[in-house]
């Protein structure tokens, strides 16, 4: 069984989602989470051995086409919705900020 | 003469359709009565996020100038359908209720959407949701809540909670849905009017915004098992541009509607039927239903599916794990909204924060704890172990029964704010819904009546993947047999003035 939901898992947890919590979510969250999981682990007392897992609810696979070029969505249509643009590209703060 | 536009949005879409084809009324006539009949209503019902009215009625103009030239008319030629705001449009924005995407005009329409239009039908105007279809009750709008029609204090289910509203309401007599874990069912249930999940893979998905790619199908909200069948009969169908859309063509719905239930063999979920904090009304009307059905001649028997019960828990880790790794793509840099930093990834997480509500927040959490390393097997591989066990169990009931019965909402309505404080207490009125979108199987909820608070009741039928003929002529057959003809008692006093 996992252990019990902590605030350091929570903190861990919305650096990996990338999501910039604030102190009274962190809070609410460690409560919340912890409350759902264990309701959650349930399913971890159910004997499935030697039950394969199913990912998908229909069996295809490998669905392909011919390889031949179609219209795709126009460029500077897509860049007007972008929250900045330059020279046909969607532009973004630094990247590399924490190394620099 | 020409009926009133009351008379007008009080009937069904293949009454309209019929109308509009053969002169009795214009499509812009039709689209008008509903135009006014939602702004004079949905001040209270709050149904819709955006309006469509121009290009609504310049779609119904488009309609009559086909017929004036003497073209054939498709099959929803100018009937109002309201979308939920799940499903990109061209010409009008799409939220998902989310602050990330407000304002966000996709560039394309989706499949359902452009096959909608093509078949002549009207987009009237986009529904609330619950935020990227999170949640049971439109409460976790990133905008507003919707109220429904029935009691103006009480949710109208979700998340598709707009849609089942606005058709309760009449302000459309067709509108579509997404169902990951009960969404059009519940809703439907709640708000008096028939709601189906299809198959998955029967309805395209591309340009729906992905929220559990592996749960998530889209269907029809509508009055009638008929208009039911209509509308889904003009969406689905194989999509080269959605990759898991099944590639066989569907067997027609409608013809054999009314070929009744003699000879099926239908049972009756005990488990479901039995559910934990079920209302006696709802477990009455599953009774009823049952009475109908062996009326009608079918045979009708009780059936054990033991894995139910683990279900609700199997789809609390497989829904958010989905969820954590599709809506990555909310990162402040392609569209919606961007929060200021001066490093990339400071960015995307201010962004994410400002953008989300709190149950998207709690469900990306949840999934990406479930996918992180030292518990994915304990959490996510156990989940689809039980998804794989749950398929066992219905592929045994499916040996001695065509479709199966239960509840669809082990409750009516509950009043708005009930349960915002309680997630757990939330997910549970998905009980009865998850196991079909487990399975990839379909589902309908129809109509039953009220309960004693005058709140609608609706009970579900189940049916085996790609089983929408026989699930309809089924939900057919209780539909005449419970004979629902009730509706909300909505602003009728307003209305009368004017």
């Amino acid at each position: 069984m996992p252990n019990p939901l902590t605030r350091a898992d929570v903190e861990h947890v919305a650096r990996l989602a990338r999501l910039a919590l604030s102190e009274a979510e962190i809070e609410q969250f460690t409560v919340q989470l912890g409350a759902i999981l264990e309701h959650a682990a349930r399913v971890a007392a159910l004997d499935t051995a030697g039950v394969p897992p199913t990912s998908h609810p229909i069996p295809l696979a490998n669905v392909l086409r011919a390889d031949e070029p179609v219209p795709c969505l126009d460029r500077d249509v897509v860049l007007t919705m972008a929250p900045a643009a330059e020279d046909g590209r969607f532009r973004v703060p630094r990247i590399l900020g924490e190394e620099a | 003469m020409t009926p009133t536009g009351d008379e007008l949005t009080g009937r069904s879409a293949a009454e309209l359709a019929a109308m509009v084809r053969h002169g009795d009324v214009s499509a812009v006539e039709v689209t008008d009565a509903h135009l006014q009949r939602i702004a004079a209503l949905d001040g209270d019902v709050r149904a819709f996020l955006c309006v469509a009215e121009g290009q609504a009625r310049a779609a119904a103009a488009e309609v009559d100038g086909a017929r004036g030239r003497g073209e054939a008319l498709g099959p929803l030629a100018g009937v109002p359908v309201a979308v939920k705001d799940m499903f990109c449009t061209k010409d009008l924005p799409t939220t998902c209720a989310s602050r990330i995407l407000e304002g966000w005009r996709p560039p394309y329409d989706s499949t359902v959407v452009a096959r909608l239009r093509a078949a002549g039908a009207v987009v009237i105007g986009k529904t609330n949701l619950d935020e990227f279809a999170m949640g049971s009750s439109t409460e976790n709008s990133g905008f507003f809540p919707t109220a429904n029609p029935w009691d103006l204090g009480r949710v109208p289910g979700g998340s598709s909670g707009g849609s089942a509203a606005a058709v309760a309401a009449r302000f459309a007599p067709l509108a579509l849905g997404t169902d990951t874990g009960g969404s059009i069912r519940q809703p439907a249930a709640l708000c008096g009017v028939v709601g189906l999940r299809p198959t998955y893979g029967r309805v395209s998905r591309y340009g729906i915004v992905a929220y559990a790619s592996s749960l998530d199908q889209a269907g029809p909200f509508a009055t009638t098992v008929a208009d039911t069948a209509l509308l889904l009969e003009a969406m689905w169908g194989h999509d080269p541009c959605d990759s898991t859309s099944i590639p066989s063509a569907p067997e027609p719905v409608l013809a054999s509607l009314e070929d009744g239930v003699a000879g099926l063999r239908i049972g009756v979920v005990e488990e479901l039927a039995d559910v934990d904090g079920i209302q006696p009304e709802v477990r009455a009307a599953v009774e009823s239903a049952r009475r109908l059905f062996e009326k009608a001649g079918a045979e009708v028997d009780t059936v054990s599916v033991p894995s139910v019960e683990y279900g609700l828990s199997a789809y609390y880790v497989i829904a958010p794990a989905e969820a954590s790794s599709n809506l990555a793509r909310y990162d402040g840099v392609r569209y919606g909204l961007r929060a200021p930093a001066s490093e990339v990834a400071a960015m995307n997480a201010a962004t994410r924060e400002a953008g989300f509500g709190a149950e998207v927040k709690r469900r990306i959490m949840l999934g990406t704890y479930a996918l992180s390393a030292g518990y994915y097997d304990a959490y996510y591989g156990q989940a689809q172990r039980v998804r794989t066990l749950i398929i066992r169990d219905f592929a045994r009931a499916y040996e001695r029964f065509d479709v199966l019965l239960a509840p669809t909402s082990p409750t009516t309505a509950f009043e708005l704010g009930a349960k915002t404080s309680d997630p757990l207490a939330m997910y549970l009125s998905d009980v009865c819904t998850i196991p079909t979108n487990l399975t990839g199987a379909c589902a309908v909820s129809v109509p039953a009546g009220l309960d004693g608070a005058g709140l609608p009741i609706g009970v579900q039928v189940l049916a085996p993947a790609l089983g929408e003929a026989v699930l309809l002529r089924a939900a057919r057959c209780l539909e005449a047999g419970f004979n629902f003809t009730g509706r909300p008692n909505l602003g009728r006093s307003t209305l009368g003035e004017a």
